[in-house]
């Protein structure tokens, strides 16, 4: 279970997060949505504690993580995996040393079990047989795949995706949402999807918080969202822009 | 940013506070041996042996240079002979250890921040933490520890090269006779002169490796801050290459040239 509480940052002048709060049972499937820039991404960041908060808390199965050093968050972040928006492979790593990353970091599989277990995460992301290539071999697609096999490899508990369609071409962002309801429908694991593509938000949730101005908006099932008549809700769900904007 | 520009002192302190605990961290990785065998061995092989035609090259022509300047304020009071004697103890206690730790800060200093820097930005470092793996195990260990066991050894080699080389200017350019050189050579050069330079060297080495870690890992946004971060690593391990120079030399003149 997931709980943040009151969560304020700021980055120099600029409020990002005010006071946001939100909880999320195991098991669930969340897409928070909300405009560029809004602090989708550094509210993620925080549930995984890449970064840590001005003001409130971030509960991991009731573990406050706010304010644990960097070697304590390594215990709680074994609970998570995260795909990045830039899929951020190690470069100098081929496909399977990425995905193999972590089982071979710990040391407690053979190097057989762990090129056979990273060919099966490979094969549930459609990648089978690309162990050998380097990250600047693939494609964008492939690389958030890649991504997604390593961050699901050793089975965690939580799965965190930060834009995983983003600048991605309709196929194969649909195809990067397959996986994901797959990974959610297969794993059974607690998913976080932070995204602004409308589409991808009411096939892969079983609940929508949109983020607006540093707090969550609004909240509930993907239907409710798009039927929403709260008009910065209905905006963006629409794509309508603010004629303000328009203004040249 | 306008409150770091304000107080550039304190910033310049908080600076140097991030870097001295980075470096215990790093010191506890070590320790703890956290860090991969492996990647120490890629390490090795970066700094020690990708490094030896710049330090080669520093230590002969440096020891070349030298000895024919030396020769020429020697010559004028009949000293000759003493010549080499001069150019091996300076570059044992000074210029082996200072020449070599700049050369390698400008190549590998340059390389580990930007490396490290480029990763900052493409959030691999981040990558590293959601794996449960901490970056300074995974990258900064192997790097300081790699880095503490080349640089010393590089010194050492720069030094010899610097003698030979400086001994084939003096008898085969200057005409000067290589069994006296060689003997007030041996005579005004003790052990402690080149131990003075290989702790020097052990010392600049934790500096050019935690600086040049510390740039890179926390670099600004962009193409623009890893290349800010990589000028900012090699220009601030140079200079406190320099400056803690001057220190560590009267530490060191005090614990092994005076108590002789």
């Amino acid at each position: 279970m997931i709980e943040v509480s009151k969560l304020h940052k700021s980055f120099g002048q600029q409020q990002v997060l005010r006071g946001v709060s939100l909880t999320i049972d195991e098991g669930e499937s969340v897409v928070i949505i909300g405009g560029s820039g809004c602090g989708k991404s550094v509210l993620l960041r925080h549930i995984i504690g890449l970064v840590q908060p001005d003001e409130g808390d971030v509960k991991i199965d009731g573990q406050s993580i706010a304010d644990l050093s960097e070697r304590e968050l390594i215990k709680v972040r074994r609970k998570f995996g995260m795909l990045f928006q830039s899929a951020a492979l190690f470069d100098s790593l081929t496909v399977e040393e990425n995905v193999g990353f972590l089982l071979d970091r710990e040391q407690t599989m053979s190097p057989s079990e762990i090129r056979g277990t990273v060919a099966d995460a490979l094969e549930l992301v459609d990648l089978g047989g690309t162990q050998a290539k380097k990250p600047a071999e693939l494609s964008g697609g492939m690389k958030k795949r890649v991504g997604l096999a390593r961050a699901i490899v050793y089975k965690p508990q939580i799965i965190l995706y930060d834009e995983p369609t983003t600048g991605l071409d309709p196929v194969v962002a649909d195809s990067i949402d397959q996986l994901v309801i797959r990974m959610r429908d297969q794993l059974k694991c607690t998913s976080i999807v932070v995204t602004h593509d409308t589409r991808s938000m009411r096939r892969v949730g079983n609940r929508v918080m949109m983020l607006h101005h540093g707090e969550i908006h609004a909240n509930g099932t993907p239907d409710d969202i798009f039927n929403s008549t709260d008009p910065v809700v209905h905006k963006f769900v629409n794509g309508i822009a603010d004629p303000k904007d328009l203004e040249f | 940013m306008g409150r770091s520009a304000d107080n550039p002192l304190k910033d310049a302190f908080a600076s140097l506070g991030n870097v001295a605990v980075l470096f215990l961290d790093t010191m506890r990785s070590i320790f703890a041996k956290r860090f991969r065998f492996r990647d120490l061995i890629e390490q090795l092989h970066f700094i020690g042996v990708k490094s030896q035609s710049v330090v080669l090259l520093t230590g002969a022509f440096t020891g070349m240079v030298m000895c024919a300047q030396f020769y020429i304020q020697f010559h004028k009071v009949k000293m000759d002979s003493a010549v080499m004697s001069v150019v091996t103890v300076a570059m044992a206690r000074e210029l082996g250890a200072v020449l070599t730790s700049l050369m390698i800060a400008g190549r590998v200093g340059a390389a580990m921040a930007a490396q490290l820097g480029t990763m900052k930005v493409t959030e691999q470092i981040d990558a590293l933490r959601t794996l449960a793996t901490s970056p300074v195990d995974y990258l900064v260990a192997p790097r300081l520890l790699a880095m503490l066991i080349s640089l010393p050894l590089l010194t050492a080699e720069a030094i010899a090269i610097s003698m030979v080389s400086g001994m084939l200017v003096a008898v085969y350019l200057l005409g000067l006779d290589p069994v006296f050189l060689w003997s007030n050579m041996v005579f005004y050069t003790g052990s402690v002169d080149i131990w003075m330079g290989l702790i020097k060297a052990f010392i600049f080495a934790g500096i050019i490796a935690t600086i040049a870690c510390h740039k890179g890992m926390h670099c600004g946004q962009g193409a623009e801050g890893v290349g800010k971060a990589t000028t900012e690593a090699v220009v601030a391990a140079s200079i406190s290459i320099l400056v803690s120079n001057f220190f560590v030399t009267l530490v060191l003149n005090n614990l092994l040239i005076y108590q002789e």
